[in-house]
């Protein structure tokens, strides 16, 4: 496609050049002002003592946000509940999905009923699947403690509203919410690996289970791969879900950054202090996913 | 997909010997297994969907006498009613269903150009455009909605669906974007030099040849950009206080606060209505959506 299309290309660059800048224009400009302006202004924020409400004066506050953060210990604990939250979900919601997604990559009976069922919590707004499942959760009219006690177990856990169980309820519901679009992209990565290293792999001996770990797996690497590091971000920034669940509660046991930021700013007003945070969690996941990207990148070499 | 699983049939009888043991446990014992672990995934993604469905069959005294065997006595459907008139639903609804057309409207006719331009032409756009899409992933919601809060509130766009549609917009283009670009490198060069050579015009050529090729794509794409405006929480939750003015997500989430479990029927009735639209959309694309995603992410 393109060794033909090339010489025809060079003959014409200046012309194209300013027929995609035109094309791309109306996209253009609504991204500048409401994407790349207030990202860059937000970032800035972060550095001033900005308040809602009129006629207030914004003053450069420098380095203050963040020292003040640094002795903020509730931040950092919220901080540390939005780790064990993102990672427990994405490695959970990454090792389900690829069970899943070879199971659908069989040819089993009622295969289409699980490929639809996984699609659904896609299609699902949040908060319909949080209200959904603090219904399943209640602990008197819940299904799952029903469950609980007719197989003979304690039948009258709080799940959301227990120091202990809330956060780990909790990432059981944000992997069921998160499903889908790892299954799906897991389930076309699979597609994509060769059957005919799969049969030669067959014809020298080896068993599924060798045949998973030396073909299927390194083939799906990329794709594991991108969509970890996507998961991971999504999760660690995620907010409807938790918030209708249990908005942060019990006793910010399940408050992840997003949500303190979030109280930080529309409930007591502090822009400033909560865009900093902002920045905090952006620098964090960006050094994660450098690492995390640096690895993978070293063991593809090896 | 199939020969995945099962060896070829000549391998099996020339190592029957040697392996027979060990091949015939797998055979018998994976079969089994690997349905035990398919009905585990769902029971595990659909129990939740039937439960609320039965909830929304529950008339309010059945829910209440404490008797929770799964099935409804009788189907109920007053609930679906009783939700639409109290909650305020259908009004919430209306409301959701304007910001999401237009936003829908807004976002095709200004993604479908620029993905044309980032699918053929070879400008460093392309790379700028890449970075953006990857970026916007990255930064936390709160760091653009302060600002954005900011600069709506001062042009008058705070407690305004205009508003509204304004940063679904700009929050739904990169995926938008990155789906079409994929769909438009799908149709070959070829057809489209075609057309010039047999003396269309540009705009006669895009018209004629690579607007009816791409039209799946572009549904697709626009019904997914519906379907993220329609179900959005956070930037509804910031930018609209007036109860008037809520989208659907928000009456929802309000409605649940202040009802108490004697209204279970009801939300859960109203937590179905909510979720309809979107799911009859996306049961719809299914198949073209996940061949989008995957065009989009390996054509380079």
């Amino acid at each position: 496609m393109t060794a033909i299309a090339a010489p025809r290309r060079r003959s014409r660059r200046r012309g194209d050049g300013r027929d995609a800048w035109l094309l791309v224009l109306p996209a253009l400009i609504p991204v500048v002002l409401l994407s790349v302006y207030p990202l860059l202004q937000g970032i800035l924020l972060g550095f001033t003592d900005s308040k809602a409400g009129l006629n207030q004066t914004v003053d450069f506050t420098g380095v203050e946000n963040y020292t003040k953060l640094l002795g903020n210990d509730l931040f950092w604990s919220s901080f540390r509940i939005g780790l064990i939250w993102a990672f427990g979900v994405t490695i959970l919601q990454v090792l389900a999905s690829l069970g899943l997604a070879l199971l659908l990559n069989l040819n089993l009976r009622l295969r289409w009923l699980a490929r639809t069922l996984a699609l659904v919590p896609w299609a699902m707004p949040p908060v319909v699947i949080a209200i959904m499942w603090r219904m399943m959760l209640n602990p008197t009219y819940g299904p799952v403690n029903e469950t609980m006690r007719s197989l003979g177990l304690p039948g009258d856990i709080n799940w959301l509203g227990d120091f202990s169980t809330a956060l780990p309820a909790v990432i059981v519901v944000g992997v069921w919410a998160g499903m889908p679009q790892t299954t799906v992209t897991l389930l076309a990565g699979l597609q994509n690996v060769s059957a005919d290293l799969h049969e030669a792999a067959a014809i020298d001996g080896a068993g599924t289970w060798q045949r998973f770990w030396h073909v299927t797996l390194p083939a799906l690497r990329p794709v594991i791969f991108a969509i970890t590091s996507l998961d991971l971000i999504w999760n660690f920034n995620s907010f409807a879900l938790v918030f209708v669940l249990t908005a942060g509660g019990p006793g910010g046991k399940t408050m992840l950054p997003a949500l303190f930021a979030y109280n930080e700013a529309f409930k007591y007003g502090n822009f400033g202090y909560a865009a900093a945070m902002g920045n905090v969690m952006v620098v964090v996941i960006a050094a994660f996913l450098f690492l995390y990207l640096r690895g993978q990148a070293r063991s593809r070499e090896s | 997909m199939t020969q995945t699983i099962a060896p070829p049939a000549p391998h099996r009888q020339v190592t029957r010997k040697v392996t027979e043991p060990p091949v015939r446990r797998m055979r018998t014992f994976t079969r089994p297994l690997q349905y035990l672990a398919l009905l585990g995934y769902v029971v595990f993604l659909g129990f939740p969907l039937l439960f609320l469905l039965s909830t929304s069959l529950k008339t309010p005294q059945e829910l209440q006498s404490g008797d929770l065997s799964f099935l409804p006595r009788q189907f109920n459907w007053a609930n679906f009613g009783n939700a639409v008139e109290k909650a305020n639903l259908a009004h919430a609804a209306g409301n959701s269903l304007l910001v999401a057309t237009l936003t829908t409207v807004v976002v095709t006719l200004i993604s479908l150009p620029a993905a044309y331009a980032l699918a053929r032409f070879r400008t460093k756009l392309r790379g700028v455009a890449t970075i953006w899409i990857l970026l916007s992933q990255v930064f936390p919601f709160i760091l653009i909605v302060i600002p954005v809060f900011l600069v709506l509130k001062q042009v008058g766009l705070v407690n305004n669906p205009i508003g509204l549609v304004l940063v679904y917009t700009v929050w739904c283009l990169p995926f938008a974007l990155w789906m079409l670009r994929g769909y438009v490198a799908a149709i070959p060069v070829d057809l489209e030099e075609a057309g010039a050579i047999d003396g269309a015009g540009r705009l006669r050529v895009l018209r004629s040849i690579v607007l009816p090729l791409l039209a799946p794509g572009l549904v697709a794409t626009s019904m997914f950009t519906f379907i993220s405006s329609w179900n959005e929480f956070f930037f509804a939750l910031v930018l609209i206080q007036d109860p008037g003015l809520q989208t659907l997500p928000l009456t929802l989430a309000r409605f649940f606060g202040a009802e108490g479990q004697v209204q279970l029927g009801q939300l859960a009735a109203a937590s179905l209505i909510a979720t309809i639209p979107s799911l009859v959309f996306f049961l719809l694309i299914q198949r073209r959506l996940t061949s989008g995603l995957m065009s989009g992410a390996v054509k380079g």
